[in-house]
């Protein structure tokens, strides 16, 4: 199994190292060409969701990341990623791969002083920690999203299918069960 | 500022790696910065090649200037406070910055202490030209470091001179036995915890962009293989031809550093670069302010 991380900006690296932690094999996707490289499942990393969708139209990988994620392809997108994927976001006209039937609102807590840390459960796994910096929500889900976490009310995992996301940053903590989940769902 | 409250805002700065910080004076230029794919926007009333030239005292921008610009974008906002200036950073924590750089390029306000930033829930990010300055400032609570650079000079040399010698003094330090470790501490001014931190990671504790003269998409590649995380870009871009090109080019740089077909194409018809003056005729030096 070979897992690819958009390393477009943000935090990339984290995701690797989480990855290697587990002993699954990754490899970063920044240009056109890194996608001959076969790989089962892809992670879009927290950073800024205009920059990392701007960059993926210019580079030329916009269209084929969306063909394979909507063709089935196991995908975990936190917090950016999480935007990139959400068909709409409440304060934003711009959508991006718009694959994943939910609502997501931006920079939802406000500013860098609403960024914050908890604990909560995760469906299927239990109590985990959660970071949330300049964090988006949920706000709704539709079709077949299921909601895997709340926080304080508002929506902060979910899962469709093949696509997974977070609003918080699995990446940051030491714990590793949510990637688990997610080479789980590659494995399935 | 509790323990959370640092980590949360190191995370912060792990979320713009990979990207560029533009300096901005207007809404407007922070709209550009952001559709060019800015990961955030750094707003002050001049940038740094018009207060080198305009000389005088330097001070924090004016806070209904810089709240025009936070209603102008979504991507976080980064403002300028003297250095020991804990009053001016106050003020910007007041209207929620999402980032605060006590900045050389601003005239010092205390000429022996820097902010002690663990006193505020907001970050900072601080300039340094080696790993003992970096470490000082980690130590007194900055949540991300860059390299002090020449601001506003469109001339590399300096941030290459800063992050070579962090850089360097890295590598030493990974290589030095534990109970060298000890004297490191003592030597540059800083707790034994940060030099073992380092000694063990090989890193600094915090993220590590380049600062301070980059004006070209290959002035950002060299810095990015140099091992910066990131780049601000001050004068470089609005004192050119063509910022918006100029901006774009310069982020896509940074993601793919080490492609030098790409940054070839990506270099083509930019216009022209800000004018640079050389560090020989410089009779400011900022990065000297602040140790």
């Amino acid at each position: 199994m070979k897992v690819a991380v958009l390393a477009l900006q943000g935090a990339f690296a984290e995701h690797k190292q989480m990855l290697s932690r587990l002993g699954v094999p990754s490899f970063e996707i920044r240009q056109k060409r890194d996608l001959d490289k076969p790989f089962d499942g892809l992670i879009i990393p927290g950073g800024e969701s205009t920059v990392q969708g701007k960059l993926m139209r210019e580079l030329g990988l916009f269209e084929p990341l969306r063909e394979r994620i909507a063709g089935g392809l196991p995908v975990f997108g936190t917090c950016a990623g999480l935007l990139l994927l959400a068909k709409k976001i409440k304060n934003d006209d711009r959508v991006h791969f718009a694959v994943m039937d939910i609502t997501a609102v931006r920079n939802a807590y406000g500013r860098q002083l609403g960024s914050f840390y908890t604990e909560a459960e995760f469906k299927g796994i239990g109590q985990i920690p959660m970071t949330f910096i300049r964090a988006p929500y949920i706000e709704d889900v539709s079709g077949e999203a299921e909601v895997l976490a709340t926080v304080s009310g508002h929506i902060v995992a979910a899962r469709e299918g093949n696509q997974l996301v977070t609003a918080f940053h699995p990446e940051l903590n030491d714990d590793l069960s949510v990637h688990k989940y997610f080479i789980n769902m590659i494995k399935n | 500022m509790s323990e959370n409250r640092y980590e949360l805002n190191k995370n912060l700065a792990q979320m713009l790696k990979g990207g560029v910080i533009m300096d901005v004076t207007t809404p407007e230029q922070a709209k550009i910065a952001e559709a060019a794919g800015a990961c955030a926007v750094m707003a002050l009333e001049r940038i740094p090649a018009d207060i080198r030239a305009a000389g005088g005292v330097s001070r924090m921008s004016d806070p209904k200037m810089i709240k025009g610009i936070q209603n102008a974008v979504s991507i976080p906002v980064m403002a300028k406070c003297r250095i020991g200036h804990f009053a001016e950073a106050q003020i910007l924590q007041a209207i929620e910055i999402d980032y605060i750089d006590e900045s050389e390029v601003l005239s010092p306000a205390d000429d022996k202490y820097h902010i002690d930033k663990t006193k505020f829930d907001v970050p900072f990010v601080c300039g340094a030209k080696d790993l003992g300055e970096a470490l000082r400032r980690i130590n007194e609570g900055a949540a991300m470091i860059r390299t002090k650079g020449e601001p506003g000079t469109g001339d590399v040399v300096q941030a290459v001179r800063h992050m070579r010698m962090m850089q360097s003094e890295i590598r030493r330090i990974g290589s030095m036995a534990n109970d060298e470790l000890f004297d490191t501490a003592k030597q540059l001014q800083v707790p034994y915890e940060l030099v073992l931190y380092v000694h063990e990671h090989k890193k600094l504790p915090v993220v590590n962009f380049a600062a301070g003269g980059v004006a070209t998409p290959a002035d950002a590649a060299l810095m990015m293989q140099l091992g910066a995380e990131g780049v601000f870009v001050g004068s470089g871009i609005f004192k050119s031809g063509n910022p918006e090109k100029r901006a774009a080019a310069i982020v896509k740089a940074v993601t793919n550093y080490t492609d030098a077909k790409m940054i070839a194409e990506l270099s083509e018809d930019l216009g022209e670069a800000m004018v640079g003056i050389n560090e020989q005729e410089i009779e400011l030096l900022m990065a000297e302010r602040g140790k």
